[in-house]
């Protein structure tokens, strides 16, 4: 029976034109208030809620992962993010909602039914198997003929580089080598989807630099899409096409890194991903003020919220450029970071600001500063949920 | 880290407890073994191997060992098939009744193992329970007699003893199988049966090796339940060890015997603590 059910699945190397497409797709602007584009999401989870108890974990989440692409599920621990994962991978169920996956219901296949494979967090690697058996696990339960399983296995362990440590047992190898036979045990079934579990929290910075950059070229590679949840957003930056950011259990927004850092939605979002300067002020006649400053928005009347990213704002230098804004304040502290330098500006009573700019010793005391109105973009608030 | 003084002090007691209480009797005891009796039932203190040899050329002795390994294999049998599905759900489906259960199957241990044997022979004996009830439904016309003092009333008492020592360890490896492996396997494409054979029951052979241990050596050497229930027919060796040592009055020849036994286990032990290492992955 499950033989039958995996033989069905489309080998993942030979759809290249068709992923180009899908990447292409992908790249597009997507927010998290316009339904995608795709015609037929790969993944498709619909109004999906989770509680355990009266504790409500998921709350109306509705997400949508493309053919081929690379999502990361970003929050906090407690934001729900492994629990939404768990469900999509077959190990808890959902209170109610549905997903898809292909247009078929997934939601009711158990965990062994579904063309999903899951790289755990701590790799659950099988310690009395060695690391081919591992890797050949699931493709033997499938009941594929020996030689097949073989040369696969051969092929996926390439793939990781980890063909020199076939015949050890996992105990016997680093965190970093037990990730990559992890990774290597999932997709050798050429599942649709990958999920992984936090996969890269513990290894060691350096070495975790390292996989993110692997991992992501290794899914460009093998085409198949990967759903990876993380609390790093870092991580999430360099890897994702797109970032779904979790939380308390509800999507505060999904777009591409650029996306979501450039416009972000709510004021959790700007804070979270990246550093940001959060103004509030008032909108009135589609003038924004803020303490002494005021610049042109398209907002409507009524208090508004906008981010401010600390690299947008410059030290002023001749005539103010037309929609920019002039500011001045002195320099409370002066944090070296590499190329750029943070400053703490205090601009006024209550007003102090984090400017990111370029490396240069010694500012004097007060400082002439000045953005673009374009730059403070307008945040939702995010309120605090109990 | 600390001084030699402090380490000589809690060191002392074990290494005085063991000397006073194994070291001591068990080298006396291998003496004896040596040594042989008088017909008039003087202990002579010559050195002699005839004890062991009679232990193989009386044919008694050798028979009555091996139906003893025979009710201990089909104990400890018994023992498994009944403690692994039953730590098997313990630790795997019962949920919340896990401590409750847990405890029911720790509380017979409390009960003195006379009460215990004792309670088998009013269910087993001819105007037992069961014959009562048997007659009653007109199963039987007449009380079974294979029931009581026979091996078969040994083998199910002692089963009924050492279950939960069988369980025990088998219960401890199952609870320390990450619970992700599972989930691997299951995410792998592997239906629970499939999941058990190749992922559970291979990480808790550490488990079944102890308690199969347990219970053949416990078993083994048990001599309550046969002087209580097994009859002429359910002697073990352990019974003749106790005569030989009272009635009998023959000491060498006990302690003989009794050496014999104890290297039998150690054997075991040490094969079973072998087979364990093999099949531990940490």
């Amino acid at each position: 029976m499950p033989a039958v059910r995996r033989a069905s699945r489309p080998p993942f190397r030979d759809g290249g034109a068709e992923k180009k497409d899908n990447v292409a797709t992908v790249s597009q602007p997507a927010t998290s208030s316009a339904t995608p584009s795709l015609p037929s999401p790969l993944l498709d989870i619909r109004n999906l809620a989770k509680s355990f108890g009266r504790n409500a974990v998921l709350r109306d989440i509705s997400l949508q992962v493309a053919e081929g692409e690379f999502l990361t599920i970003l929050g906090e621990s407690g934001s729900g993010k492994t629990t939404l994962l768990r469900i999509v991978a077959g190990f808890e169920t959902a209170s109610s909602g549905e997903i898809l996956m292909g247009g078929e219901r997934l939601d009711h296949l158990p965990p062994y039914r579904r063309l999903v494979n899951t790289v755990f967090q701590h790799y659950a690697l099988f310690p009395h198997l060695t690391v081919a058996e591992n890797v050949g696990y699931g493709l033997k339960i499938t009941g594929l003929p020996k030689p097949e399983v073989t040369t696969r296995v051969e092929q996926a362990l390439d793939m990781v580089k980890m063909t020199a440590y076939a015949a050890s047992k996992p105990s016997k190898i680093s965190g970093g080598q037990q990730q990559r036979v992890a990774l290597a045990r999932a997709l050798v079934n050429r599942p649709r989807l990958l999920l992984l579990d936090e996969p890269l929290s513990a290894l060691d910075a350096n070495l975790r630099r390292q996989m993110q950059v692997e991992l992501k070229s290794l899914q460009r590679e093998v085409g198949i899409s990967f759903v990876f949840v993380t609390h790093d957003q870092e991580e999430a930056m360099v890897m994702s096409d797109r970032i779904a950011l979790l939380r308390l259990g509800e999507l505060e927004q999904v777009a591409s890194p650029r996306e979501i850092y450039r416009r972000p939605a709510t004021a959790y979002t700007a804070q979270f991903i990246g550093h940001t300067n959060l103004l509030r002020g008032e909108v009135k006649d589609g003038v924004a003020r803020c303490h002494s400053l005021s610049w042109r928005t398209g907002l409507r009347d009524g208090p508004g919220l906008f981010s401010l990213r600390p690299e947008n704002i410059r030290l002023a230098s001749g005539a103010a450029g037309s929609g920019s804004v002039r500011l001045r304040g002195r320099v409370l502290r002066q944090a070296f970071q590499g190329a750029t330098e943070l400053l703490q500006v205090e601009c006024a009573e209550g007003l102090t600001l984090s400017i990111r700019t370029a490396g240069r010793e010694n500012l004097p005391g007060e400082v002439d500063l000045e953005f673009s109105a374009a730059d403070a973009v307008p945040v939702r608030e995010s309120p605090e949920r109990a | 880290m600390f001084s030699r003084a402090y380490r000589t002090a809690i060191t002392l007691p074990p290494l005085i407890w063991v000397t006073v209480f194994l070291v001591v009797p068990y080298a006396l005891l291998l003496c004896y073994s040596f040594w042989s009796v008088s017909p008039s039932q003087v202990i002579l203190h010559s050195w002699t191997l005839d004890n062991y040899r009679q232990l193989f050329e009386v044919n008694v002795y050798l028979q009555t060992l091996f139906r003893s390994m025979w009710i201990a294999t089909r104990v400890t049998i018994f023992s498994l098939l009944l403690g692994y599905p039953l730590a098997y759900y313990l630790s795997f489906y019962a949920g919340r009744r896990k401590d409750l259960l847990y405890q029911l199957v720790i509380i017979p241990l409390w009960v003195s193992y006379l009460v215990r044997a004792y309670a088998w022979k009013t269910i087993l004996g001819s105007d037992g329970v069961l014959n009562t009830l048997l007659q009653y439904v007109h199963l039987t016309s007449h009380p079974l007699e294979f029931l009581l003092y026979s091996p078969f009333a040994v083998v199910l008492t002692l089963t009924h003893i050492y279950t939960p020592f069988a369980f025990l360890p088998i219960y401890a490896s199952l609870e320390h199988i990450p619970r992700n492996l599972v989930e691997a396997s299951h995410d792998l494409g592997a239906s629970p049966f499939q999941t058990f054979w190749r992922v559970i029951f291979p990480l808790s052979i550490p488990g079944v090796l102890a308690g199969a241990t347990f219970a053949f050596v416990l078993s083994l050497g048990d001599f309550l339940a046969p002087l209580l229930l097994g009859g002429p027919s359910g002697i073990m060796i352990s019974n003749i060890v106790v005569s030989l040592f009272g009635a009998a009055y023959n000491w060498p020849l006990g302690a003989a015997i009794s050496f014999c036994m104890l290297a039998l286990v150690l054997g075991l032990l040490f094969l079973s603590e072998t087979l364990e290492k093999k099949w531990s992955f940490r």
